[in-house]
């Protein structure tokens, strides 16, 4: 079925639509944002202003934001993806040429007061554009490898882009997010099967060559892949981060050293305590307790997602759907596994907690794109 | 596009069956994350707790102190001095801004200084303290501390730094300190964690640098306390680490300061050695520079002056500077033709002022010709033909095996910093050095101390003090560390023949006593401290045929940088030696004019516990020296002996 069978009438129009919204979604989002708002707040000393006050006030415009995309019909937005894709792409070049370093690596596009990371933008608009092309494509046709083709080029050109800046993090999270669609379309499985099979290839004659003259990757790469399978080896150096966080992670215990008692990240042996390490300022101070119900909050927020996805009968608003939370899954999993030294460190964040904006913005767009498709959906 | 009921059911029906599939990856994965949470703040929890109370409290280094520097009498070379310096703290600071506009109206704070600051508080953490001032003097730090409430975030403390107090005598020798690079990590195969303190200082050049080890000691540690900034709460346990440990010199700093005063502006170099033992008295090269600049780190400004200057008061001339020797080289050639049986003193060469050799000629210095020289006056008079007849006979590669065994072209191993092997040419080295074949011509230029040989003021005082003792002589430079003195092992004899070495003090001996010696107007009155040396003028330049046919310009018309080297070699007393001393002053003009006179002075300061008294000096010259001597005693500094105790 599509939108143009729609029988309009059945859909909610004007501001009844706010009644259709998916409401414990919308209250799942808030409440994990409050939990970010209050370990900035303990972070900071128990100081509004330094990250607590900034953040609350982009949360609210971002629920704004979310609200308006919300009420906007999916169908629009689905007639849009092709534009907003080839204008992150557009974004993705921009940066190259225009862009601002910082940290090495992220960057960014300043424009007027906004700072825009392209690379998280992409992360959603590469979804809506292959959510679109799959609801175009016809079905009989969805495993023949021209069709594949052509999608899994639409996953590699933001990859590339992505991966020269370089920020191997992300560039990693849009071949999954992007991968996560095609499964979900319904790509024959072997093709997944013979990629996993290469990779794990790969992977293996990585470790196998290292030390012979033919050796894949430079010493220094071995050596930080060393430092992620054994950090205590190097617990000043490379593997300080993943030493301290498990350290501040593991000292919270069951019910955690309680709020503001966190001597980890207040005593500023934490790196990166208010971004991409939030997590552990939680379990240090909530405990295991703590750490547990955020995880229980996150798996709230995905069952609402997939729930709406199942009900939807129109084939966009599902893909769509399904591959803006398998992108938020991917957020939280990659983080967590870090965090908890079960990956190497990439620069990525833990949605609705670090502290920043662009991602903040980005989540919330897509979440308006999922409640598009929640109160739009054919009925 | 549109789609049939069956297709559209189809799709639903395939993207349930996958997302159910994905969904299950997804809880998967939630069920590992909750179980690695559980496994590290369940389980492991005691063992992280246990960590974590070792974060709260905190390991600090101590940095030790640096062990001092003092002469062979125990005056203070090198020593700390309390250093005030103000930090301040952008996190507790608030607002940086105001704080640093507020302190820069209580004490002086340059544009310079101030983009370090800002550029520091940029890069480092909110809690890292960052130096705004240092080496305060006392009314600018009691105006801070008294405004402290004023002051968020600004902390005056009190450390330690290296001072010099003699500034220039030792910048050479002793070098100076400043901040650990990376070069100097990176040298390091395991750095001492110390030299990661911020503010440590570590030797650079000299004794600074080449004795770090011993100097530095090491590092105690304080377990302290750490409140939420990282502040220090209380010291819960403290040890002490070892002060580095002192080191005494075998130079006496008044005669350092003597000779380098004696020295004034001219770019040049003098040592003084204890001919016994090897000890090195006085090892002054000038101009000097402050270390102490060094120590604050210098200004662009300060330290473009050092680098432009032609004079080149950073180099150490002493051990650093290679020179032609000149005439000061032909007691190895004689030595080397006494030593093979070639010649005894007695031989006779005619010196007609020239030889001729294939189609060139050498010269002798003196146009006319010496007439009949024999091994002294060949000495005295420095005839250069003598030594271009008999360094034929004993060919080169005899001549350079004599310059080793006297200290030549070898490095001698002091804790200095660059310093020099010199060149002892042979035939084997110049093929190595240049492909080319050693010719007759390149003998007859090196019999002179010319051509190819180079030698540094260091050698030629090891080569001087071998000739005048007949023992292999080894300059050294550290008399004691801690007060335990340095072994001294006696000086193997060089196995050279009594006679032959006679005759060439003999030759030394009348280039100062007899009249026609080239350094007579030099000579010691006092007859217990006769004065025996060799004066040596080396060419920087070619000259050529043209200018021979001009007639042979003087120094003083030349620019000074063409102009020639000026050193002299000597020993005193000629019976029973004590001391040897080399002078080079760098286009100084001739030897006996420039280098002698400075030499003189400088073996009779080290012979005498004071200025040397005028009945040193020939009867005549009295009345110039005294004026001389008076004008320098109003530059000598006032040198009282701290004893080797700690200041």
């Amino acid at each position: 079925m599509s939108f143009l069978e729609y029988q309009v009438k059945t859909v909610p129009s004007g501001l009844r639509k706010v009644f259709y919204l998916n409401w414990p979604l919308v209250v799942l989002v808030t409440a994990v944002s409050a939990v970010g708002f209050l370990i900035l707040y303990s972070i900071a000393g128990g100081n509004m202003a330094v990250w607590a006050e900034p953040q609350m006030k982009r949360f609210a415009a971002g629920l704004v934001l979310m609200f308006a995309i919300a009420l906007v019909p999916i169908w629009f937005w689905r007639n849009m993806a092709g534009l907003a894709y080839g204008t992150s792409i557009l974004l993705l070049l921009a940066v190259e040429f225009f862009g601002v370093v910082g940290m090495g690596a992220q960057r960014w596009l300043d424009i007027g007061p906004l700072r825009l990371q392209p690379s998280e933008l992409a992360k959603v608009t590469m979804v809506m554009m292959l959510a679109a092309y799959y609801d175009w494509l016809d079905l009989k046709k969805t495993s023949r490898p021209i069709w594949v083709l052509i999608p899994v080029a639409m996953i590699l050109l933001p990859t590339f882009l992505v991966v020269i800046q370089p920020n191997l993090g992300t560039s990693l999270m849009l071949l999954m997010g992007g991968a996560a669609v095609m499964f979900a379309a319904g790509v024959s499985i072997w093709y997944f099967a013979v990629v996993a099979a290469l990779i794990a290839g790969l992977v293996f004659a990585v470790f196998t060559t290292r030390g012979t003259p033919w050796q894949f990757l430079h010493d220094y790469q071995y050596r930080r892949i060393d430092t992620f399978l054994d950090p205590s080896a190097d617990p000043l150096g490379a593997g300080y981060n993943i030493m301290q966080a498990k350290i501040a992670l593991g000292s919270g215990g069951w019910g955690g050293k309680g709020f503001m008692q966190g001597t980890q990240s207040r005593l500023n042996f934490l790196p990166e305590k208010h971004t991409d390490f939030i997590f552990t300022t939680l379990g240090e101070e909530f405990g295991f307790v703590g750490a547990f119900s955020l995880l229980i909050l996150y798996g709230l927020i995905l069952f609402f997602c997939f729930t709406s996805a199942l009900q939807n009968k129109d084939r966009f608003s599902q893909l769509l759907i399904i591959g803006l939370s398998a992108n938020f899954f991917l957020y939280l999993a990659v983080n967590l596994s870090m965090v908890m030294g079960m990956a190497p460190v990439v620069g990525v964040p833990l949605p609705f907690l670090s502290y920043g904006g662009s991602v903040m913005l980005v989540l919330l767009i897509a979440f308006g794109l999922i409640q598009s498709a929640h109160v739009h959906r054919p009925r | 596009m549109r789609r049939t009921a069956r297709d559209t059911e189809e799709s639903a029906r395939r993207i349930t069956r996958r997302s159910l599939m994905m969904g299950g990856a997804m809880m998967a994965m939630f069920a590992v994350l909750g179980a690695r949470m559980r496994f590290l703040s369940v389980e492991q929890a005691d063992e992280f707790r246990l960590l974590a109370e070792e974060n709260r409290i905190n390991m600090r280094l101590i940095p030790p102190e640096r062990g001092l520097i003092f002469d062979r009498n125990g005056v203070l070379i090198a020593g700390n001095e309390q250093n005030y310096r103000v930090t301040v703290t952008r996190e507790d600071a608030g607002d940086v801004e105001t704080v640093l506009a507020r302190l820069t109206n209580l004490i002086p704070v340059t544009a310079e200084d101030m983009d370090r600051i800002t550029r520091d508080l940029d890069r480092n953490s909110p809690f890292v303290p960052i130096i705004v001032a240092d080496r305060l003097p006392w009314e600018d730090f009691s105006k801070i501390a008294m405004n402290a409430p004023s002051l968020p975030g600004v902390t005056p403390e009190v450390g330690l730094s290296r001072h010099y107090p003699l500034v220039e005598d030792f910048s050479h020798v002793v070098g100076y300190v400043g901040p650990v690079s990376e070069r100097d990590l990176e040298e390091r195969p395991d750095p001492d964690p110390v030299l990661r303190i911020p503010e440590f200082q570590i030797g650079k050049i000299g004794v600074e640098r080449w004795m770090e080890d011993t100097l530095r000691g090491s590092a105690g540690n304080k377990r302290i306390e750490v409140n939420h900034v990282g502040r220090v709460m209380r010291e819960l346990e403290r040890t002490d680490g070892t002060p580095g440990r002192d080191i005494q010199l075998t130079i006496d700093a008044e005669v350092q300061n003597f000779i380098q005063a004696r020295l004034g502006e001219e770019s040049a170099a003098c040592v003084v050695m204890d001919v016994n033992t090897g000890e090195l008295i006085a090892c002054a090269s000038s101009p000097g520079f402050d270390p102490n600049l060094f120590v604050r780190g210098i200004t662009q400004r300060d330290y473009s002056a050092l680098m432009e200057d032609d004079h080149r008061p950073l180099a150490n001339k002493t051990v650093q500077g290679a020179y032609p020797p000149g005439s000061t080289f032909k007691m190895v050639t004689a030595l080397a033709a006494l030593e093979e049986g070639l010649i005894t003193p007695e031989t006779t060469h005619s010196c007609p002022g020239f030889i001729e050799f294939g189609d060139r000629r050498f010269h002798c210095w003196k146009r006319g010709g010496h007439g009949r020289v024999d091994l002294a006056r060949s000495l005295s008079e420095s005839c250069d033909v003598y030594y271009y007849e008999i360094a034929q006979e004993v060919g080169i590669d005899k001549i350079a095996e004599m310059g080793k065994r006297l200290g030549l072209g070898i490095r001698h191993d002091l804790p200095m910093s660059a310093i020099t092997e010199g060149i002892m040419p042979n035939k084997a080295w110049k093929q190595e050095r240049w492909g080319q074949d050693w010719r007759i011509g390149d003998t007859i230029n090196a019999s002179i101390g010319q051509g190819y040989v180079l030698a540094s003021p260091l050698q030629l005082t090891v080569m001087t003090a071998r000739i005048a003792t007949g023992r292999a002589i080894v300059p050294r430079l550290i008399r004691a560390i801690d007060g335990t003195p340095e072994p001294m092992p006696e000086a193997e004899p060089l196995g050279l023949s009594a006679e032959g070495l006679r005759a060439i003090r003999n030759g030394m001996y009348e280039v100062m006593n007899t009249q026609a010696g080239t350094a007579y107007s030099s000579r010691i009155a006092d007859e217990t401290m006769v004065f025996a040396g060799k004066t040596g003028t080396s060419q920087v330049r070619n000259i050529t045929a043209a200018e021979r046919a001009r007639g042979v310009i003087s120094n003083d018309q030349l620019p000074w940088n063409r102009r020639d080297h000026a050193l002299y070699v000597g020993y005193a007393p000629y019976e029973n030696p004590r001391y040897a001393v080399t002078v080079v002053v760098e286009h100084g003009g001739g030897g006996s004019a420039a280098a002698a006179p400075i030499a003189r002075d400088a073996i009779l300061r080290a012979l005498h516990e004071d200025i040397p008294p005028l009945t040193a000096y020939p009867a005549n010259q009295r009345g110039r020296i005294e004026t001389d001597l008076n004008a320098l005693r109003e530059r000598l500094r006032d040198l009282t002996p701290s004893g080797n105790s700690r200041a």
